[in-house]
């Protein structure tokens, strides 16, 4: 029954937002259930206006033992990001 | 048109909403599913908050200064306009969805007719209402689908109830008097206008379960829009009261 539908990851996009972000999780049958379900825990206090259901098995996540080697070299390249000139307004959102 | 006239239409509809939300919410915390519980306890929610709308609405149209407090919780059985479907038992997890799916396919036809009402506050409640109704009828429509054309099980359990309730819904179809008079002056709709509409759709829906739609011409029952109801509601009424008479003027 309800034990053997599978986990399906809950995405968002609030009406001010540009990207959906997870907001939890959720046991569904299929896609068509997945999504009202969503709709129905994830969406009671006006949280958004655009949903993502995904199956988790098909997410792939990082491993954390992967941490170092991911993510540390980038900690030390200012070089890469573009903070030394001023960004007009109009451009703010590109 | 007089005020009882009007008030007996408004709750006819409040009654109707509020009586169902009662039915939903002992379901809360008893769901087959986590998820399910919540759907039904959304639902239970939506289907209070137009009752809400509608008895406020009903309790001025009255002028005796009855809010929608004292409507919910101080009328008896013989008092309530709800109609005979929405008071039957949940039962089973197939009664209480093929119950919901009779009534929310009325609904939303009952709604769309109403947004066209002549009195502006009946057409905006219902123009609201229509959204929520819409969701709910997606909601039953699938599941009835899903049970329907499911396990032999649910699929027996689900044409039992059809059956079932089948001689409850033809009270949504029969107009009297009050209907009467609240289309002639533009502001209602007449019942058996709907029956059509909703064959046509539940015979869709029920094509695609697998289920048998019963005979359009079956005998039904009647009488809940007049105050005489199944031996069901003074129950559900007793424990929907009990809190408010026990401590009358209690607020949170």
């Amino acid at each position: 029954m309800a034990r053997d539908w599978p986990l399906w990851e809950v995405f968002i996009r609030s009406q001010h937002g540009l990207a959906h972000k997870h907001v939890g999780s959720l046991h569904a049958p299929d896609a068509e259930m997945a999504m009202n379900n969503a709709r129905d825990v994830y969406t009671r206090r006006n949280e958004g206006v655009s949903i993502w259901v995904v199956p988790s098995s098909s997410i792939v996540a990082s491993s954390p033992a992967d941490k170092e080697a991911f993510f540390e070299p980038a900690n030390t390249k200012v070089y890469r990001h573009p903070t030394f000139y001023p960004m007009p307004e109009e451009v703010k959102h590109i | 048109m007089t005020s009882a006239i009007k008030f007996a239409y408004l709750t006819r509809l409040g009654d109707t909403a509020l009586i169902l939300s009662q039915r939903l919410s002992e379901l809360c915390g008893k769901g087959p599913a986590l998820e399910e519980d919540m759907a039904l306890a959304n639902t239970a929610l939506d289907l209070l908050g137009q009752a809400r709308l509608w008895l406020s609405y009903a309790g001025e149209i009255e002028g005796a200064g009855r809010g929608e407090d004292d409507l919910a919780y101080l009328r008896g059985d013989r008092e309530f306009h709800s109609v005979l479907l929405v008071e039957q038992p949940n039962g089973n997890y197939a009664d209480t969805i093929m119950r919901q799916l009779y009534f929310d396919t009325w609904h939303c036809l009952a709604l769309t007719h109403l947004a066209k009402s002549a009195d502006p506050r009946i057409a905006e409640i219902a123009v609201k209402s229509n959204k929520e109704a819409t969701y709910h009828l997606r909601r039953s429509s699938d599941l009835i689908v899903r049970l329907g054309d499911g396990t032999e099980e649910s699929h027996a359990l689900v044409q039992t109830a059809a059956d079932a309730l089948w001689p409850y819904t033809g009270e949504l179809f029969v107009g009297d008097s009050v209907d009467a008079e609240m289309v002639s002056h533009g502001e209602g709709f007449d019942p058996a206008s709907l029956k059509d509409e909703w064959l046509r759709y539940l015979a869709e829906a029920f094509g695609h379960a697998t289920l048998r739609l019963p005979a359009a011409d079956a005998w039904m029952h009647k009488g809940g829009k007049q105050g005489l109801h199944s031996e069901h509601l003074s129950y559900l009424l007793a424990e929907m009261q009990v809190l408010h008479r026990a401590h009358p003027g209690a607020a949170w």
